[in-house]
């Protein structure tokens, strides 16, 4: 379907309707050069549940700030049931009804859980003076009447894991019962069964008339849930929709035909050298591993969080170093103690961490220092960098990988997530890198610009780059890699090539010797009423967690070649899925 | 649709979740405990080099006089906590102690009505020099470091004017309610110190300093107002500051421009010897009060241990470094962090 016949069936030109809850109205803002909303506007109904799709940068999350009273908009307006709006702060906006759980966690560290599910409503005695000991056992009473009995409310929000920090804050938000719930991206880092829970708790809320708006990167489960569909670009709105496919999503959201997420794999070059070989490295205690790596290969990492796969990655990069084993690179011993031997131009390695905020980025300075921070050496010329060299040098990685930014001027900072990430790879490029270790890059990155990293690898290897790639998406891994080395227990269970190179081998492989530790979840649980609905949930988990996050929490999987050129999402179950829940039933 | 979470479908460090209430507070108070801990090293210290020297246990008058030449410390040391906990830090205790001490030196005569009056109007100078320093760190969006360096000197500069030379005289009748030379009854304005840092803890004040402290915009979020909140930390430290400067003065007997520039090191180093950590968010004043006591033990260690006073600084440096390296390592090894 063309997008224009797709606009056509915009449903926001159905008759005006009485009880819209929340909506921003030909709302501005930028930030520094960037144009984050440009006069977008957008309405939900009390009473729906309303998702905001659209790519990183789209202006989903700007939007949600706003209406949710975290920053103001340099024009337009804010409307709550009718009535314009001027919000203070989030903490006004609660006090209109108005429930934000933003993007960026806001738990606060070194505070217990309780402390921060209670903040501002604190049980306090005749005097006026918080009662801390009655914090816990409250909190403990929110979370058991939400049904959250595995997180302990005296422990501190650094303590808890990510998933567990994003389920507190979306309780924070539930226990008001707003009458407009906002979510910005909620999923990201839960598993299944914990989307299941949040999907109840939404659909309780809609229930009872309140306005439910929630961005999600992942097509089921917007399918699952969501009334209508506001698509966003460049930030606006495209339109609000009901009952459109996933195909017809991705074309509103890119303004472009895309044929197939996955690109084609280039064959390995007939005699390709070794690029990289590692002989008997310790990466998680006991086992040791060994692997090489051709120049114009993509070799694939897979298996469940904390197999070694970290430590791996680090070690290669000597951050910190490999313990044990030998180190070969083009042939010749290699010794990377620290990440500077391992950038070093004899070596030419370079680590795309996922965490780019923390692990690579210098969010404040330019994308052109960015670009050129590792090479500044060679630009200098007695120390003092050529100016114009460097300018030129990253205008030509702008434009060649794409990435969008206003100027090379523009702090990094502000872009967004998939661009941030191309200037890292730029970074390496530049540097003239010629092994790229690219872990869990495409994270929180939307589809379009997975489709541009894709696509990107290909011509990389292609030009005789040599990739080690990781994914905590198996289909990713399964779709793009000429190899997949499954690791379990520190060590390599499994080496997977087409055609048996799949995601179900990927997850088989990578569960073999999980089953005990389902028995063990089922015990620790008891919970009989749960476990025959929750008998492959278990399993899946398992599994779930980071390792097939991706193909299992529904994320677009499309073939070319199943689709004759058209894209097609895989729908209902994946493969990974099936293959999971199979060995579930094993398990019982 | 399953309504409940019973399972804990991540991997990760179980020890976080299952354990006791006893363990999680032992783990979140271990500043605290260490600190506790390190007082009580110290004050057996004390005692062994003082049986060794005297044949005898350190008595009443010991007890007394360590109290209250403590007592300045301390309370400046509270104030210190609170405003470090809002991830900031004030410079200024020295110029403030400075200042309320020549005031006191020079005002406290006259009538038991007179002093009690000047003694609340000082201590209100004090909160107004917090005012000062908050409007400029909360309004201003200032960073504490520098505004505070800054007023340090205003108000060192203000104090030589109002008392060029020490001197002035603290009538005895003042010395003997503040700091008792004779009892250790100093040691009921440490219980009301520390009383008033419980409240504040259970404060909505208290929760926006501790917020503030953990993450700035999060708290701002979460309807905290950061710069009434920065702007009250500062004066509350303002004002026991002045107390400081006070009870100096008691102890004294009389006044000197210059008494309290030692604190503004002192009162940061009793702060991290309190186990208060100086990025905000964590820590006790209560803490800090052992961290100021744990100070005046290692001056009285290095005095019986017939130190080079010309070498005390050193050891108190040395002291300071190994309590901070093994309070980290004592810290990583409670909460089992990397």
């Amino acid at each position: 379907m063309t997008e224009a016949a797709l606009r056509g069936m915009d449903a926001s030109a159905s008759p005006p309707d009485q009880a819209t809850a929340v909506a921003a109205i030909k709302v501005s803002k930028s930030f520094g050069g960037v144009r984050a909303l440009r006069t977008a506007s957008f309405a939900a109904r009390a009473g729906e549940v309303h998702a905001l799709v659209g790519e990183n940068g789209a202006g989903k999350s700007t939007l949600i700030k706003l209406l949710g009273g975290r920053l103001p908009p340099d024009s337009g307006t804010i409307e709550r049931a009718g009535q314009p709006l001027r919000l203070a702060g989030p903490a006004d906006a609660a006090a209109h009804g108005i429930g934000t759980v933003f993007q960026e966690l806001t738990l606060l560290p070194w505070l217990t859980v309780a402390e921060n599910l209670l903040i501002g409503r604190e049980p306090r005695s005749g005097l006026g003076l918080i009662r801390r000991a009655r914090l816990a056992p409250q909190a403990e009473a929110m979370l058991a009447g939400l049904g959250i009995h595995h997180i302990d409310p005296r422990a501190l929000a650094a303590d808890i894991s990510l998933a567990e920090r994003q389920i507190i804050e979306i309780v924070r938000v539930l226990i008001r019962q707003p009458r407009v719930l906002l979510l910005d991206e909620p999923t990201s880092s839960l598993v299944e069964r914990e989307v299941e829970w949040l999907f109840a708790r939404i659909r309780e809320l809609a229930a009872q008339g309140s306005a439910v708006v929630f961005t999600s990167h992942r097509w089921k489960e917007i399918a699952s849930i969501a009334g209508r569909i506001t698509i966003f670009r460049n930030g606006a709105e495209v339109g609000t929709f009901t009952g459109i496919d996933e195909a017809e999503a991705i074309t509103l959201m890119t303004g472009q035909h895309v044929a197939t997420l996955y690109p084609a794999r280039a064959p390995i070059p007939s005699g390709a050298s070794p690029a990289l070989e590692l002989t008997d490295a310790s990466v998680n205690g006991g086992a040791r591993i060994s692997l090489a790596l051709a120049a114009g290969e993509i070799l694939g990492v897979g298996g469940l969080a904390g197999q070694g796969h970290r430590e791996l990655f680090l070690g290669l990069f000597g951050a910190p170093p490999l313990r044990h084993g030998s180190i070969r690179i083009g042939g010749k011993p290699a010794r990377i103690a620290s990440p500077a031997d391992a950038i070093h131009a004899s070596l030419g390695i370079a680590l795309v961490p996922e965490d780019r905020k923390s692990e690579g980025l210098l969010l404040p300075l330019p994308v052109r220092d960015n670009l050129t921070l590792p090479i500044l050496s060679h630009l200098s010329r007695l120390g003092v960098i050529r100016g114009a060299v460097e300018r030129r040098m990253s205008r030509e990685m702008i434009q060649r990988l794409g990435i969008r930014t206003p100027s090379a001027a523009q702090p990094v900072g502000a872009l967004s997530g998939g661009n941030q990430q191309k200037v890292l790879v730029g970074r390496w490029l530049l540097a003239e890198s010629r092994i790229l270790l690219l872990y869990d890059v495409t994270r929180g990155v939307d589809i379009a610009t997975k489709h541009e990293i894709y696509e990107l690898m290909m011509r990389l290897a292609a030009e005789g780059k040599a990739i080690l790639f990781y994914s905590s998406d198996t289909e990713e891994l399964a779709q793009l890699c000429h190899r997949v080395l499954v690791l379990r227990d520190g060590r390599i269970a499994a080496e997977l090539t087409p055609p048996a190179l799949t995601a179900e081998a990927i997850v088989a492989a990578a569960l073999h010797d999980a089953d005990s530790d389902n028995a063990a979840i089922r015990g620790a649980t008891g919970d009989d009423a749960a476990r025959g609905a929750a008998g492959d949930n278990e399993a899946r988990d398992a599994v779930h967690d980071e390792a097939t996050r991706g193909a299992v929490g529904g994320n677009i999987t499309a073939r070319g070649a199943d689709g004759g050129g058209t894209m097609r999402g895989a729908g209902g179950d994946s493969v990974a899925m099936r293959g999971a829940r199979t060995r579930g039933t094993h398990a019982e | 649709m399953p309504s409940d979470l019973a399972i804990r479908p991540h991997a990760g460090p179980a020890a976080a979740r299952c354990r006791p209430p006893i363990a999680h507070a032992l783990g979140q108070n271990a500043g605290l405990i260490l600190a506790a801990v390190i007082l009580l090293l110290c004050i057996a210290g004390f005692a062994a080099m003082f049986w060794l020297q005297q044949q005898r246990l350190p008595g009443n008058f010991e007890i007394t006089s360590t109290v209250n030449n403590t007592m300045p410390l301390a309370l400046a040391a509270v104030g210190q906590s609170i405003v470090v906990l809002t991830r900031g830090i004030d410079l200024s205790v020295g110029g403030v102690i400075d200042l309320t001490n020549a005031l006191a030196a020079i005002w406290l005569t006259g009538s038991v009505l007179h002093m009690a009056g000047v003694s609340v109007l000082i201590v209100l100078i004090g909160a107004v020099a917090g005012l000062f320093n908050g409007l400029l760190v909360g309004l201003g969006r200032l960073q504490p470091i520098v505004v505070t360096l800054a007023t340090l000197s205003i108000f060192q500069g203000l104090a030589i004017r109002v008392l060029p030379q020490p001197g002035g005289a603290v009538p005895p009748g003042y010395t003997d309610v503040l700091v008792n030379p004779n009892q250790p009854t100093a040691l009921v304005f440490l219980v009301i110190a520390v009383a008033g840092w419980m409240a504040l803890r259970r404060s909505r004040l208290g929760v926006g300093i501790f917020a503030i402290g953990n993450d700035e915009s999060s708290a701002v979020a979460l309807g905290v107002n950061a710069m009434r909140t920065k702007i009250a930390a500062y004066m509350i430290g303002g004002a026991l500051y002045a107390l400081a400067g006070l009870f100096l003065a008691a102890n004294a007997t009389a006044g000197d421009a210059t008494t309290g520039d030692g604190y503004t090191l002192s009162s940061i180093v009793a702060v991290v010897l309190g186990g208060v950590n100086l990025f905000g968010g964590r820590g006790s004043a209560v803490g800090a009060i052992c961290g100021a006591f744990i100070t005046t033990m290692i001056v009285n260690i290095l005095f019986f241990s017939h130190i080079n006073p010309l070498y005390q600084s050193f050891y108190e440096g040395l002291f300071l470094v190994i309590a901070v390296v093994f309070g980290a390592l004592i810290g990583r090894l409670v909460r089992g962090r990397r």
